[in-house]
């Protein structure tokens, strides 16, 4: 495969592990260990049955009539939000944690901005019985209540990032504390493709399961394996890069990673990093992210507590320098109608996150022949007040309810 | 010969480097606080440039950064302010930060500013020796700079022997598993580590930091290695009871009241 990780963990220039030496020994222990574990016959077992018994793979390749007729053309959707816990997340919290157990770890830490992958980590600890210690931002512990009670009731214990602006960028950077702190027995599962390499190899690949049934799913549904589009949300990149991988060297297949613009991308409340930002180095990894002309980070914003990271994984950055992945970004609001759309045509309730990709759905004509996959990372479940107080400001016939 | 090696080679024992952050507490206290350090006869001086991520430090450091920053250090800023500190003192200087402001800087542009600066060393934590040899190497020997490494107690034999030959300067010995400004670990752990370290007879001066903070730690750390860095200790110094020459001098002292010294303070 062209697009892949090379020996020294770069993709192109992004990449690599840009970390203190004190957390040296636990990022070279995975380093030496994920692809064998990855490998391994027993592990793969384990792996695929707990996605397909416990998480509920696989996910529906569901083609939504009423969405394409009202968009004149063919629209798949990738149902992730029916896994286990509501999102993609899980894919992923179950391969880490199966590979925390292989190397002997007896304590998992992990960061959260919106709670989903906090709730899929505390979730699989308690299927493991390993310790959870989960870091979230202050601000966040205060917007996302119902995901802090769900993880508190799985048994993990929630720790309040109050550094930095007290969201996703400063829990991530507590949870790196901590690991530099308890060096032996604690392992850090990281919730998307990001961080030092491997993480962002290591999570790709987890969550390619996505890409891998879609082949087979679309195949049994279309007669062909290759979509015209697929087009996936991006915060730090994991759902997406799930949802290109297995279709990264088929260069016919469009591969559209759709930012959260937030307010939009001029007014200095935006996260869609890849028109804002520039090369840096944010938490082990060189790659694309939001930063002032010092080199200060920055704190995005997206009405998405999912998509509001300042940077981008290191791989999607590569692949979307290389041309090979397109870019595009959508705002809070368009996000918000969209998600009002897919509800009255479909009777599903998207996340905010992926209504951002379902929200590209009106601003690209699309040809009637098309066929479009979007992935639906997650369901709407915990965006319910933002959708109310969205309701409540629209005129009734806008809205249709 | 770059100042710090040619300071190691008249002096190999109860070395103190004290640590502040640039801008804090307030936007010019930099080179005034360099020169009462100096004054106060510290041995080094490690300049903190502030960021917005610092991931290995604690509370007390994470809290002057951002206040640096607020106050509206930057380095353009801090280059600006230690331009001519060269006339007031001989002491070697060391610039610590993370990657990302450097990188925004430019590393070329800032290894030359750093050397009309007259700075001697930097430290950049989430730089690991592979990158640093294979990146920026040749901009540091160009402009007789010296990049510090670490290594920490879970650092394997055969890579503290591989950073020691990388290495020139000095090695940071992180004294615990932590963050800075956090005491951890029990004293025995402490004292297997620096013993090994010790016995190892590496070939470059060891200063021992993080978790430095007081004259215990302080003599503790000059038992084993060639001395030690105070960082967080000396910035709440700072932020609670401000930076003038006398609680400077007094702090400096404090730190050292359980070694023998007598003429460590210039005037």
């Amino acid at each position: 495969m062209k697009y892949k990780v090379n020996k020294k963990g770069f993709y192109g220039e992004f990449g690599g592990a840009w970390i203190p030496e004190m957390m040296y020994p636990n990022i070279k222990e995975l380093r030496d260990n994920y692809l064998k574990i990855l490998g391994n016959n027993e592990f793969n077992k384990t792996f695929s049955s707990l996605l397909n018994d416990y998480a509920g793979r696989p996910s529906p390749l569901y083609h939504a009539k009423r969405l394409s007729s009202f968009y004149n053309t063919n629209i798949f959707l990738k149902r992730e939000d029916l896994n286990h816990t509501g999102a993609h997340k899980i894919n992923n919290t179950i391969g880490q944690i199966l590979i925390a157990q292989r190397l002997g770890k007896t304590r998992i830490i992990a960061e959260t901005g919106a709670g989903q992958h906090g709730v899929a980590t505390a979730t699989v600890c308690a299927l493991t019985g390993l310790k959870c210690t989960i870091y979230m931002g202050k601000l966040d512990i205060e917007r996302q209540k119902p995901n802090v009670l769900r993880m508190k009731m799985l048994g993990a214990e929630v720790v309040p990032a109050l550094s930095g602006n007290m969201t996703l960028k400063d829990a991530t950077n507590e949870a790196m504390r901590d690991w530099i702190n308890n060096p032996i027995g604690t392992y850090y599962l990281i919730g998307s493709a990001v961080g030092p390499h491997p993480y962002p190899d290591l999570v790709a690949k987890l969550q390619s399961v996505i890409s891998r049934e879609i082949k087979w799913q679309l195949k049994e549904k279309t007669g062909k394996i290759d979509p015209d589009y697929i087009i996936a949300c991006v915060g730090g990149g994991s759902n997406a890069l799930g949802s290109f991988y297995h279709y990264l060297n088929r260069k016919h297949v469009k591969l559209v990673a759709v930012e959260a613009a937030g307010k939009g991308i001029d007014t200095n409340e935006s996260a869609a990093t890849t028109v804002l930002g520039r090369t840096g180095v944010i938490h082990g990894s060189k790659t694309v992210l939001m930063q002032n002309d010092d080199g200060q980070i920055t704190e995005p914003y997206s009405i998405s507590a999912g998509l509001d990271y300042p940077g981008i994984g290191p791989f999607l950055a590569y692949l979307g320098k290389s041309g090979r992945v397109i870019f595009e970004n959508i705002t809070d609001n368009e996000a918000l109608k969209a998600a009002f759309t897919l509800t009255h045509l479909e009777g599903i309730i998207p996340a905010l996150e992926p209504s951002h990709a379902l929200a590209l759905l009106g601003k690209v004509k699309f040809r009637k022949n098309d066929v479009i996959v979007v992935t639906l990372s997650g369901r709407g479940d915990k965006d319910m007040a933002a959708y109310i107080s969205y309701l409540e400001k629209q005129q009734p016939d806008e809205t249709r309810i | 010969m770059n100042r710090i090696d040619k300071f190691f080679k008249n002096k190999r024992k109860d070395i103190l480097s004290i640590y502040f952050t640039a801008g804090y507490p307030h936007l010019d206290s930099t080179a005034g606080i360099i020169r009462k350090l100096a004054s106060a006869g510290v041995d080094m001086i490690e300049i903190g440039i502030p960021f917005s991520d610092p991931l290995a430090d604690g509370p007390v450091i994470q809290y002057s950064n951002s206040v640096a920053l607020k106050n509206g250090m930057n380095l353009k800023l801090l280059f600006r302010q230690l331009r001519g500190i060269r006339k007031y003192i001989d002491i070697p200087l060391v610039l610590m930060s993370y990657c990302n402001p450097i990188l925004s800087y430019g590393m070329e542009k800032f290894c030359r500013s750093c050397n009309s600066a007259g700075i001697d060393g930097v430290i950049i934590p989430d730089l690991p020796p592979e990158l640093y040899v294979k990146e920026f190497k040749s901009f540091f020997t160009v402009h007789n700079l010296i990049n510090i490494m670490m290594i920490s107690p879970q650092t394997a034999l055969n890579r503290i022997r591989e950073i020691d030959k990388l290495s020139t300067g000095f090695i940071y010995m992180v004294s615990s598993s932590s963050i800075t400004g956090v005491k951890k670990g029990s004293l025995k752990e402490q004292t297997e580590y620096f013993s090994k370290i010790k016995k190892m007879k590496l070939k470059n001066p060891a200063l021992i930091g993080f978790g430095i903070s007081d004259p215990e730690s302080f003599k503790h750390a000059c038992n084993f290695a060639d001395g030690a860095i105070v960082g967080s200790a000396f910035v709440k110094v700072l932020g609670q009871e401000g930076e003038n020459a006398g609680t400077i001098r007094k702090f400096i002292r404090y730190l050292r009241n359980k070694i023998n010294v007598s003429n460590y303070e210039k005037n």
